[in-house]
Parts: C-alpha cells; structure tokens; sequence
C-alpha cells in the first residue's frame, strides 16, 4: 500500500490505533468504575495512593496514578473511559456529516435546479458559528449521547456538502460521465457509481478533520457545560471540574488536556498524510 | 559550423519504469543554418533529449554519460549558474502550450523587457526598442498594443509569437522548439512554420525542432532523426529518410501517416438516412447578474445528412462548432432550435425520459482515451454497463463484452482489468466496444483517434472502417485533421464559426474544394506536397 509508506500516516494512524485500543480495554488497563468516589480520598496528588469504595460498599486500596478530583474520583480511570466517548462522537459525528454531506453534495452538483436553493441553505448554517449551533441544539433537545453527535454533526454538513459539490460538478465533465449518460444510466446509477467512487480519496481526507474538529467541539461544550451530563466522564467535563482547583491541583486538567491534544493532532496528522499520498496535487497547493 | 552535438547521451529513468532509460546512446548534432527535425511517438524520449540539452532535466532523470556541446562548450560538465547564462542567451526553447509558458499575470512587454534585464545591461529605452522590433519581427500586428496586453488577451497563435518573440530576443544560436504548433489550428500553424523557417534563415540559427507530426517534418527539415523508445532508429536527409527510409520502424510510421488523397469509395446517396438535423443550432447565453447577457453562437443552422454503412466527416479548426454538432446530436447538450431527426423522431425536444429508450440507438467515443473510462471501473463493466441498463441479462451482457473485445482486437481474458493497465489505442479500443455494446445504428466520433500516436491512430481508423462496414453502421466523424478525414470520410461538412461553409461528397471537397475556407484549410495542411502512406 502507498498510503502506508507515508511517515504522517504511520506515525498519525498508529496513535490512533493506540487511543482506539485504550478504549477498548478500558476496563482491564487497572482502571476502576470512573463514577465511583471516595470522600477520603479527595484532591490526591499523581500517583499517591489512597481508597475507593465500590457501589457494593466494598473498599479497594487503589494508587491514583493521575491524582483524583474534589469528589474522590479516580483521574486516571475517567480520562481512560473518557477515551471512549470522546472517539465514538469524534467518529460518529464525522460518519454521519458525511453521509449527509454526500448526499446533499451529490444532488447539488448533479442536479442543476437544486444546487441554488440547497447551496444557498448550506451558506446559511456556515454563516453561524459551529459551536453556537451545536450548544442551541444540545439545549433544545436536552444533552445526551446521540443529541450531541447531531448537534456536533450538523455544522459540519455543509463543509462536507461543499467538497463533494465541487468534486461532482467537475467529474461531471468527464467524458466517462458524458458516455455514461449516452448509455443511457439513470441518474441516481451516474452519481453513486461513476461520481462518488472518484470522490473517495478527498473525502477520506476531508472525514479526517471533520473527526478531529468533533472531537474537539465535543470537549468544548462538555468544558462549558452544554456538553454532556457530568457524570459521563468525558475530557470535557473532567476538565471543566478541574477548572476551579486549577492552580492548586493543575493534574486534573492537564491529563485530559494532553490526551486531547494528542487525539487531535493524531487525526490531523493522519488527514495530512493521507492528503499527501492520495491527492498530490492538494498537497501542493496548501 | 555545429552549433548543437549530442554524443552518445543516455538518461536514466527511475527504476520500475517500462525501460530502464528514457534516452539511450543518442548522437546527432545541428548545424548553423540547419533545422533539424527530431520525429518520434509519445514517450520515445524526444522532449527528453530537449530538457538534456537545455539543463532543464528533473532531479529523477539524470544524464548517466554521454556529453553535450553547445559552440565547443561542454554543458554536460557546466555549473548550474553557467547553464542559467546560455540559456536564453546562446540557447533558448518553445514549448507546445504558450499559455502556460507565459506568466498570466504579467503584461507581455514585461515578461520580453524581464529577458533583457536578466541577460544584458541594456538601459530602459534600449531594452524598450529592442523588445518592439522583435514584436515586429516575429509579425505582431500592432506591437505596442500586444506588449501591453496579458496573455490571456491573445489567441494561441499570437501567445506563440511572443513565445518566439522571447526566445529570439537575445539572438540565440540554438532554438530547441518542442512541439510549437501541436496545440495550434492548421492555419495558425502554417503561420507559425513559415515564421519559424523565415527566422531561422535571418539569423542563421540551429534549430532543434521537436515533433511527432510528418507532415510538418516535411515542411520545415533539412535534416530527420527518428527516436523510437529513447533510440536513434534513423538520421539523414529529410527526402532521404521520408521517401527511402532505411529503418523498418520509419518505414511503419511514414506509411501510417495518412494521406490528404481520398480513398476511392464514392458517397451512396441512395443509402438510407440513420440522422438528418434540419437548421441546427446551439447558443451559449452568459447570464449575468449585473452585466448584459453574452450570446454565443456555437451551431447554427447546421442541416446534415448521415447514411447507412457511410462515414460523414465534419472538419474545422478550434471553436468551428463541430462538437457543439456532436454533443447535440447525442443530446449531451440541448439543442436552441433545429431539429434533429432519428428515422422520424425528433431528438432535439425530448426530455431525459423520453430519450433514454432511444439512447441504444446512438452512442459516442471520445477524444481523451485516458478520461473516457471510469478509472475505478473494470473494462468489462464499462463495456457492459449499457446493455445491462437496458435490461440484458448479465450473462448475455458478459458474452456479448467478450465477443466485442474480439472485433476490436483485444485479448478477452482483460475484461476484468482497469482502464489504467492499457495503452491509450488500447483504451479507445475499449470505447468503441463499449459503443458498440448498445449495438447503435449511428455512431458519432468526436476527435477518436486525434489523441493518438500515428501508428496507433492508423490502426484504430482501420478498425473503425472495418466495423462500420461490417455493422452498417452510419457514422459521423468529427476532426480537426483533413487528412484523417480523407481517409476514412465519404461526405465531408466543413465548418466554420458555426456554420458549414463546403458539405459534399469527400473527393469532391478534398480535389476541388469550392468555398475560399476550405482551400486555406487544405493549402496549409503540412506536409500537403508529400505523398506519404502506403
């Protein structure tokens, strides 16, 4: 494979690799329940150790490896559980602002009548900030999982549906396009058969800062507190809960702080080196 | 006097490339007063050779021996700020593209007066009288108006001009032109020849003339050398290597070129009409919001016939309409007024759903052979994707693609094989079976065989001679090339700003051409004197 030759791809995909296996085992890498809290064990320094109970009432000597926050909770655990949700609505949120994206692209460039009226639209939604839409739609329809992925997801639909219109309307030009519709293929047929399969390599490109802007977005608003309910442990809220000690116990906001900004530039280095291999030309002109 | 030797020069390629070197053990050399005509089909290292020559080669491709001169001084062995001195100075090139040889946002003088600056010590009003007598030397119309305008402001002809302009500015004794008029209509390039030929003899220059065209090495060379894969196959004097070629491969590739003498096939006019367009016309409206509206004719009124088992050729240069007609015809574009009729159904009005039943019945190849595929799509479902959406069964579909593979001379074991694993006559080979899978009564070729080499172009005319005999296929030829048309057309429509200006039966046009357009065609088709092929 090319792709893997380049060292952006490797360096980028292989920490991503690591954070997705982070997640996954969780609950094996010498984690406990991340809602769980000690009163005794309040406000520890990285790796003193010190109690936990479990909700049986049973307590567990436990080391603290990155402290604990004001309620007794431990940092480490939550910042590995963290890892999951911050990748599921980084990966969800890119998933889904593509697949509406593709679509909403696909018929605007291909269909002449609709590029107007739905274009028009799309600048409407990138004419607002993305966070503000995304904090009014977490209030509207109360926080949760899946409204925070849609609301992550919906500003991004229009950067996706601009790049695949752009795309579409120049293969459309194309003259194995022109010989499709001389066969006589039906629409729908030259848009997912002969246009999107040519758009793959820019969109890959394209899914990958969506994802890093998601997850950044979703640690955003769960920082600000229109994120996600504060028990969930995300990097967000952990760092949010951190805020008010900061000076006093800097570790609760800087261990989710260096996971995230790892994530992030993981993802964008990845986008990068992918942008590199599979459109050569882009990478020149940036 | 020899102003240019090349001896013995081999450039590498990189590894896992279809030769180990671009360019192996090549030796010629140019003399003053000499245009030496270097021949060869794409990737036979020619333009290589030019970029050896002029320092310009890329890091990948380096010059392994061999050793170049240029006046005794060896520039195979000069310093990069060296090569930077001669080059324009004592050896200057022009490219086939002059829009992207140009900068396109700085005025031309600029880029003439920019030559200057860097060469010499010339003062301001100098450099401004030397630039306007070479405007006026390479025969600009109104030369203080053409220094002042962009490159974009000029037609391909004039852009080339200045190309020259600038190249010849400093008196070089070496011009390397690599292929200067390919991208240029037959008259502008009859133009730019005879202004090249007319120079060169004023200056007394060596001139290294990069081509892949016979017609215009019939017209321009003292001396041929013929490059196939990076070899020197022959060398000597044009008349010598054009009508007694010594080397089996110039032998194949002089018989291939065309010839502008018709084929005696007569037109049959009792043969039935397939598609007749009556006052067809297409108009290009630019709306815009604020500015008045730009109307462009691209067709107008064009009214042809075309036959069962015949070939009707539409010639004309760039911008003459000749694709808008095509495009029309199979309705990738709709036509403003006119109608186009198929047996008694009128094309021109009929929405997308009640053209597609009738879409079997017409289909189109392409000019590009390399963007005519889909490169994510297998051969075989290309050739088979028309009749599959007409609802043939995938096995029939699977048994007619083999079978078309054949007629078109392919190995039908490659169906399942990507269009970038094919050459480009291999590829446009595919589109006429994929064409010929909807087994059409009319099938229109726009510019099919004007992206190929000439020794693949003769092969894919012959194939579709062959099978429009063998299919009774009406077809309609379009091409910018008269001697393709002499070959393979039985009624020729020249057209010209939309209009047709000569229609008629191709000996007729080719041996007594009427109107004054098609004589100043056919008067500056190169090579027109020289009775190449078989």
């Amino acid at each position: 494979m090319r792709v893997l030759q380049s060292w952006s791809v490797r360096i980028g995909g292989a920490a991503l690799l690591a954070l997705l296996l982070i997640a996954l085992a969780a609950p094996w890498l010498g984690t406990v329940d991340p809602t769980l809290f000690d009163a005794a064990s309040r406000d520890l320094r990285p790796g003193e150790a010190g109690e936990i109970t479990t909700l049986e009432g049973e307590t567990l000597k436990h080391v603290f490896l990155m402290g604990s926050d004001s309620f007794g909770r431990d940092v480490y655990s939550r910042v590995v559980y963290g890892t999951r949700v911050s990748l599921l609505v980084g990966i969800s949120a890119a998933l889904l602002a593509l697949a509406f994206g593709v679509i909403l692209g696909l018929v605007a460039g291909y269909v002449r009548a609709l590029d107007g009226p739905l274009m028009r639209v799309m600048d409407g939604i990138m004419a607002i900030p993305a966070i503000l839409i995304a904090i009014a739609l977490v209030a509207l329809w109360r926080a949760s999982l899946p409204t925070v992925i849609i609301a992550i997801a919906i500003p991004e639909i229009p950067r996706v549906t601009r790049l695949v219109r752009a795309l579409t309307l120049s293969i459309r030009e194309e003259p194995y396009v022109e010989a499709a519709v001389a066969l006589g293929t039906p629409a729908g047929r030259i848009m997912l058969g002969h246009i999107l399969p040519n758009t793959v390599a820019p969109l890959l490109v394209q899914a990958t800062y969506t994802c890093a802007f998601a997850i950044l977005l979703e640690a955003i608003l769960s920082f600000l507190g229109v994120g996600l309910p504060p028990d969930i442990p995300t990097w967000g809220n952990i760092m949010a809960e951190g805020r008010v000690q900061f000076v006093a116990y800097p570790h609760n906001v800087f261990f989710p702080g260096i996971f995230l900004a790892v994530t992030v530039l993981a993802v964008n280095i990845l986008g990068d080196g992918l942008r590199d291999t599979l459109d050569p030309k882009m990478a020149k002109r940036v | 006097m020899t102003i240019l030797r090349v001896d013995g020069l081999t450039v590498q390629l990189p590894k896992g490339g279809d030769r180990p070197e671009a360019v192996s053990g090549v030796s010629f050399s140019v003399e003053r007063k000499e245009i030496l005509c270097l021949v060869g089909e794409s990737g036979s290292g020619k333009s290589v050779i030019a970029q050896a020559v002029m320092g310009l080669l890329p890091k990948t491709l380096p010059v392994s021996s061999g050793r170049v001169f240029l006046e005794a001084e060896e520039l195979t062995a000069a310093s990069e700020e060296r090569l930077r001195q001669l080059r324009g100075a004592r050896m200057s090139m022009i490219f086939q593209e002059p829009m992207t040889a140009l900068n396109p946002v700085m005025r031309c003088g600029a880029q003439l007066d920019e030559v200057l600056r860097e060469h010499t010590r010339m003062g301001p009003a100098a450099r401004r009288a030397r630039t306007l007598e070479i405007v006026r030397e390479v025969a600009l119309p109104e030369p203080e108006r053409m220094l002042e305008s962009y490159p974009h402001q000029l037609s391909g002809g004039q852009r080339q001009r200045i190309m020259i302009a600038m190249a010849l500015v400093l008196e070089p004794a070496l011009l390397i032109a690599d292929e200067p008029t390919t991208a240029l209509d037959v008259t502008t390039q009859a133009q730019i020849l005879r202004l090249i030929v007319e120079l060169q003899k004023r200056h007394g220059m060596g001139v290294l003339f990069i081509t892949h065209d016979f017609g215009v090495v019939a017209e321009i060379a003292h001396r041929v050398a013929v490059l196939r894969e990076g070899r020197l196959a022959e060398l000597g004097a044009k008349l010598e290597v054009l009508s007694n070629p010594r080397d089996a491969y110039t032998r194949m590739l002089i018989r291939a070129v065309p010839t502008l003498k018709p084929h005696g096939r007569g037109a049959d006019d009792a043969a039935p009409v397939v598609l007749r367009t009556a006052k067809l016309s297409k108009t290009y409206t630019d709306a815009g919001w604020l500015s008045r509206n730009r109307v462009v004719p691209a067709a107008s009124e064009v009214s042809v016939d075309v036959r069962r088992g015949q070939t009707l050729g539409v010639v004309g240069e760039s911008g003459s309409g000749k694709s808008t007609l095509a495009r029309c015809i199979v309705r990738l574009i709709e036509p403003t007024s006119g109608k186009i009729l198929l047996a008694d159904l009128d094309l021109a009005r009929m929405s997308a759903r009640e053209l597609r039943p009738l879409r079997r019945r017409f289909q189109i190849v392409f000019q590009d052979p390399y963007r005519s595929l889909n490169p994510r799509r297998t051969v075989g479902e290309a050739i088979m994707e028309g009749p599959l959406n007409y609802g043939v069964p995938r096995a029939r579909a699977l048994e007619r693609a083999r079978r078309l593979m054949e007629l078109v001379r392919m190995d039908p074991n490659a169906l399942g094989r990507y269009p970038h694993q094919f050459s480009g006559g291999q590829r446009q080979r595919i589109c006429i079976a994929r064409a010929l899978a909807m087994e059409p009564e009319l099938l229109v070729a726009d510019e099919a065989v004007s992206a190929l080499d000439v020794s693949v172009q003769a092969q894919v005319l012959a194939l579709l001679a062959e099978i429009r005999a063998r299919l009774s296929l009406a077809m309609l030829f379009i091409t910018h090339d008269l001697r393709v048309a002499a070959q393979i057309c039985d009624q020729v429509a020249v057209m010209q700003q939309g209009r047709i200006v000569e229609y008629g039966p191709a000996h007729e046009v080719f041996r007594q051409p009427r109107h004054p357009y098609t004589q100043a065609l056919l008067a500056a088709a190169p090579g027109r004197d020289f009775a190449f092929g078989g």
